[in-house]
């Protein structure tokens, strides 16, 4: 199987929304309505994917429990709000709490 | 802003140098792990090493690779493997025209070549950071700055899928998972940062309960639903109170 017009084809599909986000950003006023707009529709797409990910991932993840992963995740944020907001000790707290549950 | 000091680093390559010094430590650390995930992936797929590096410099974004390598991987069609990628990547028009114009906020006039460069380096990450941290900075040194965090992040993203791809099947399996873990725990951490701005808390919250929720009614168009319904929902709610509070800017 040749898998280059899949890559191609995925390079293009990729850059397609970046160049016409430079595109529309030299149209739209700094300070604008319409940017505001595009800055809650970015953040919203953000926050749905990450949710998706931690609730209902896929591929190896699938596979883990979901009270594993919401452990894992109430663990991150516990340590990180505890230690005045470290994002290394909150992810790191995330990552132990996730690889004992799998361990235990 | 209130109070907040404006970051000056001197000149734009002592800018461009900050940069890539910020986005080695926990951006390179975090992403590179993800990317050794993604190259196990690869390997795991029978693709060559080639295609996960072509992937990982010419059609960087994490989300669209991994969605590739599984259709190629389902035996799909190169139609459905550029659909898939679309709708999966369809986040970063938003994400590439709320950040440039703050990346560009020392010149006006139409985008140049420099601007269709680095918005193939723009993706959660850079993101992320560069919405917290360039606005606070002298407006001539945010590109540079963003160029040398995203240059360096990249690099280190290209190299963790070569290593990823000679290391798949030797970690363990709890710790392969932790890795890709660390991707999801790290983005929800740093977007608590951004909580403190109106605007943005609600297009999280709103966006965070209807992404899962979405993505059951349809996994090909949940995400895309989400960021247009939470995100004109959030906007609604900042113009209502922008007007009740006018003098209140954030």
């Amino acid at each position: 199987m040749n898998v280059w017009p899949y890559l191609i084809v995925g390079a293009l599909a990729t850059y397609l929304w970046r160049g016409l986000g430079v595109l529309l950003s030299g149209r739209i006023n700094a300070d604008s309505a319409l940017l505001r707009w595009f800055t809650a529709v970015a953040y919203a797409m953000l926050a749905g994917l990450i949710a998706r990910l931690i609730i209902l991932p896929a591929g190896p993840l699938a596979h883990v429990a979901l009270w594993e992963r919401s452990a894992a995740a109430i663990a991150a944020l516990a340590i990180y709000l505890l230690t005045r907001r470290n994002i290394i000790f909150g992810v790191a707290a995330g990552t132990v709490t996730l690889i004992l549950c799998l361990q235990f | 802003m209130q109070g907040e000091e404006i970051e000056d680093f001197g000149s734009a390559a002592a800018a461009r140098r900050r940069g890539a010094l910020s986005a080695l430590g926990m951006p390179c650390l975090v992403l590179g792990a993800s990317y050794l995930g993604f190259g196990a992936l690869i390997r795991e797929s029978h693709l060559g090493l080639d295609a996960g590096l072509a992937s990982s410099i010419a059609g960087w974004a994490l989300p669209g690779q991994i969605v590739l390598v599984e259709v190629i991987a389902a035996g799909g069609s190169v139609l459905s493997a550029a659909l898939a990628v679309l709708l999966t990547n369809a986040r970063l028009l938003p994400m590439v025209a709320s950040l440039m114009p703050i990346l560009r906020a020392a010149e006006s006039g139409k985008p140049r070549l420099r601007h269709y460069l680095i918005a193939h380096l723009i993706a959660i990450t850079g993101f992320a950071i560069a919405m917290q941290r360039a606005p606070r900075m002298t407006p001539a040194q945010r590109l540079p700055f963003y160029e040398g965090f995203a240059v360096t992040l990249w690099s280190t993203t290209i190299l963790a899928t070569a290593l990823g791809f000679f290391l798949a099947g030797v970690m363990p399996r709890p710790v392969t998972l932790g890795f890709v873990f660390l991707n999801p725990l790290y983005f929800m951490l740093v977007f608590v940062a951004d909580l403190k701005h109106r605007l943005r808390a609600w297009a999280l919250i709103i966006g965070a309960v209807l992404g899962p929720s979405l993505h059951l009614l349809s996994a090909d168009w949940g995400l895309l639903a989400t960021g247009l319904i939470a995100g004109t929902i959030a906007y609604g709610i900042d113009a209502a109170q922008r007007r009740r509070h006018p003098g209140w800017r954030r």
